[in-house]
């Protein structure tokens, strides 16, 4: 009998020693869910977005008022639909999670969609932009944090025009994603009549060579190549263009707002146009919050450019398993009324789709090897100049 | 796809010289890039009956060591473009020689009794794990990396030719380096060796050929072509990623198979052919240039089936 006792004292200790969080009332424990490409051509991206959500469940295991105790299950979609599928049914499947922050890539978000609505887990994207996500059905186990890449093509089209440019060639990857932001750029220009297309061309998302698309396009001699597509294959295009001595400006999506992009091409990445919906990270009402912590942390990668949205979505699943516990109808209930909810990326209100109004676009220029706002830039003030800007 | 502008000389019919002139040079730069990899499987396939699948990944690895060797030369203060582009290319084709042979040695030999699927998978698995190598353990290996532009970057404009003196310069080596390997073939005992490995084991081993010798040495050619053919991948480019090695593999397997397994001439052929069917398949075709390798697959399976060994029938093989 007092062996016994003994035992189990050692063993309470050791348990203590190997888990020094564990505060002195255990807490229930709580699962939730991170999905986002942790390997391949976009990963900076989804591990700056990783980082991001385990931040938002540590500051909320050291949280003392919290109820729960959380834990990160993180899967990896690689940025590809079919991963994409599986690991969604993987998560969607295990009762024990409760919620999930998910997805960068639009193909793999578009993709697992009627995957969550199957097993009724309530998700909020985190970082895809294609508006059919939230809007092709009305699933309300879908939400998204940030905005859609119908806005930032309008903003887009709008600076292309307001520029003076008249002509522009449009590449875009042929996944949903590419073919998405081609659509909404197409009509937004369009609809400013100011500047054709003259020319659009579909590329694969893993493709390395653009010579051949890219000599087409060097005959059809265009002001401004659009790229709806991400960061790896917008490195080579942008790369290539240079060899064949294309001097265009290179107008971009927030599919190439990354560090990686600027690393991937040094001085060449100067003048590179891109667009993202919200306020960049530094501006946003809890940014400075979100930077120090996640500096404190010292993870090996950058936030990148969704690693605020993703703070945020994760922030609100465990605010809302807080409130109303850990249960997936009252979670996806809570989530169907949320108003002007604060967060660091801004106040957030879900419409009927479960899509957040992102109303703020920015706009940025790569100058110096960094992304700026193009209304501080050195190119709207006009010290510095765009190929062929007024 | 969308509208001309009214007035645009840019069609595709009445194209000029100077454009046809760039689609040429575009063409000819893949194709040498191909074609050097597809005779890294023909010289595989024709000594040991085996289709080595991490050949590609051997690029990459290959393309990643030189990179590597840049950053360390400039960190230890080289300046020199060509001493830096010299060090590099003896550093990587050396390496992946020695890469090559580790593979032959440990991994493929053993398995010679073992049904060829076996190579294959085996050697398939290892390009992934070389594949995720790159990525995990290079420095930030998940992301594009700039690639130094070693070679001097002259270039005149011939109306929508851009002809660039660093792309002369690396036609000019792969040239040099695919008759170096005609050459070692043909005109050298090792190359008689290796012919006689390729077209019977055994009754080369009965004339005093050391095999594995002979084995080791082929592969380490490959590798180190595999090696050159990364770093002008690099050059060519001035971007690396952990991924280019999987899709040149494929295209490079796939030149060899039509240009005939084993024949280095068929490799060449099958480089340039894939090369030209992919610039085709962009310029001429009316639909999007998203469907060029679907075309160039597409003309690749039909010449298959119509030369199921080749276009240049393989003169070594003994089978049937």
């Amino acid at each position: 009998m007092r062996k016994t006792c003994r035992r189990m004292i050692v063993g309470i200790a050791a348990l203590a020693f190997a888990v020094p969080t564990i505060a002195a009332e255990a807490k229930d424990k709580v699962k939730v869910g991170f999905i986002g490409p942790l390997t391949g051509g976009t990963s900076a991206n989804g591990l700056g977005g990783r980082n991001s959500a385990d931040l938002a469940v540590r500051l909320r295991n050291a949280d003392p008022k919290a109820k729960y105790e959380y834990e990160l299950v993180v899967l990896d979609d690689e940025c590809k639909p079919n991963v994409a599928v599986q690991v969604a049914t993987k998560m969607a499947a295990d009762k024990d999670i409760i919620a999930g922050a998910t997805h960068y890539c639009s193909a793999t978000a578009i993709a697992t969609v009627d995957t969550y609505h199957k097993f009724g887990f309530p998700v909020i994207v985190w970082g895809a932009v294609l508006p059919d996500i939230t809007y092709r059905n009305k699933y309300e186990e879908v939400h998204r944090v940030n905005g859609t890449m119908i806005n930032q093509n309008d903003a887009n089209a709008e600076l292309i025009s307001k520029l003076g440019y008249k002509t522009v060639a449009v590449i875009h990857d042929t996944t949903d994603y590419g073919k998405g932001h081609n659509e909404y750029f197409s009509k937004s220009l369009a609809k400013i009549g100011k500047a054709n297309i003259v020319g659009t061309f579909g590329v694969t998302a893993e493709q390395q060579d653009f010579s051949s698309e890219l000599t087409k396009i060097k005959a059809l001699n265009p002001e401004v190549i659009y790229f709806g597509g991400l960061t790896p294959i917008g490195v080579r295009i942008r790369a290539q263009m240079d060899k064949l001595g294309i001097n265009a400006v290179f107008d971009g999506t927030s599919g190439i707002v990354s560090d990686s992009y600027i690393q991937g091409l040094g001085p060449l990445a100067e003048g590179t146009l891109a667009f993202r919906e919200g306020a960049p990270t530094e501006k946003l009402p809890g940014g400075k919050f979100f930077i120090e912590k996640y500096n404190a942390q010292k993870y090996d990668n950058p936030p990148e450019a969704y690693g605020a949205f993703a703070f945020a979505a994760m922030d609100m699943i465990l605010d809302t398993i807080e409130k109303v516990g850990p249960d997936r109808k009252k979670v996806i209930a809570a989530l169907a009324d949320v108003k002007d909810r604060d967060s660091i990326v801004g106040k957030i209100t879900f419409d009927d789709h479960g899509q957040n109004t992102v109303p703020v676009i920015t706009k940025y220029v790569v100058q110096d090897g960094k992304f700026v706002e193009w209304d501080d830039s050195d190119y709207a003030s006009g010290k510095r100049k765009l190929p062929g800007q007024k | 796809m969308a509208g001309r502008v009214p007035g645009h000389d840019g069609g595709d019919l009445d194209m000029d010289a100077g454009l046809l002139a760039q689609y040429i040079m575009n063409g000819l730069m893949l194709g040498m890039m191909y074609a050097l990899v597809a005779v890294g499987f023909t010289l595989f396939f024709g000594v040991l009956d085996v289709i080595k699948f991490s050949h590609g990944d051997v690029l990459t690895v290959g393309a990643f060591a030189a990179l590597a060797t840049y950053v360390g030369l400039h960190a230890a203060g080289v300046n020199s473009s060509w001493l830096d582009l010299l060090i590099m290319l003896v550093l990587s084709t050396l390496a992946m020689a020695l890469l090559g042979m580790g593979i032959a040695r440990y991994l493929v030999m053993p398995l010679r009794s073992a049904p060829a699927l076996n190579t294959l998978l085996i050697t398939l698995m290892l390009g992934t794990v070389l594949r995720e190598s790159v990525r995990l353990f290079y420095p930030q290996g998940a992301n594009p990396k700039p690639f130094p532009a070693l070679l001097p970057r002259a270039s005149v404009d011939l109306g929508g030719f851009n002809l660039r003196l660093d792309n002369v310069l690396m036609l000019a080596a792969g040239v040099l380096v695919i008759l170096g390997i005609q050459y070692l073939l043909n005109r050298t005992k090792l190359g008689l060796a290796i012919r006689a490995v390729a077209q019977d084991e055994e009754t080369a081993r009965t004339m005093g050929i050391n095999f594995t010798a002979i084995v080791l040495i082929t592969f380490a050619i490959g590798s180190g072509l595999a090696a050159f053919a990364g770093v002008m991948n690099g050059l060519y480019y001035n971007e690396i990623n952990f991924g280019i090695g999987l899709y040149l593999g494929v295209i490079g397997f796939s030149a060899a198979i039509i240009g005939g397994l084993g024949s280095i001439y068929g490799a060449i052929l099958g480089g340039f052919l894939f090369a030209g069917l992919q610039t085709i398949g962009t310029v001429l075709l009316p639909f999007a240039s998203a469907y060029k390798d679907v075309f160039a697959f597409a003309v690749v399976i039909a010449i298959m089936a119509w030369r199921p060994t080749g276009l240049i029938q393989e003169k070594i093989s003994e089978r049937v």
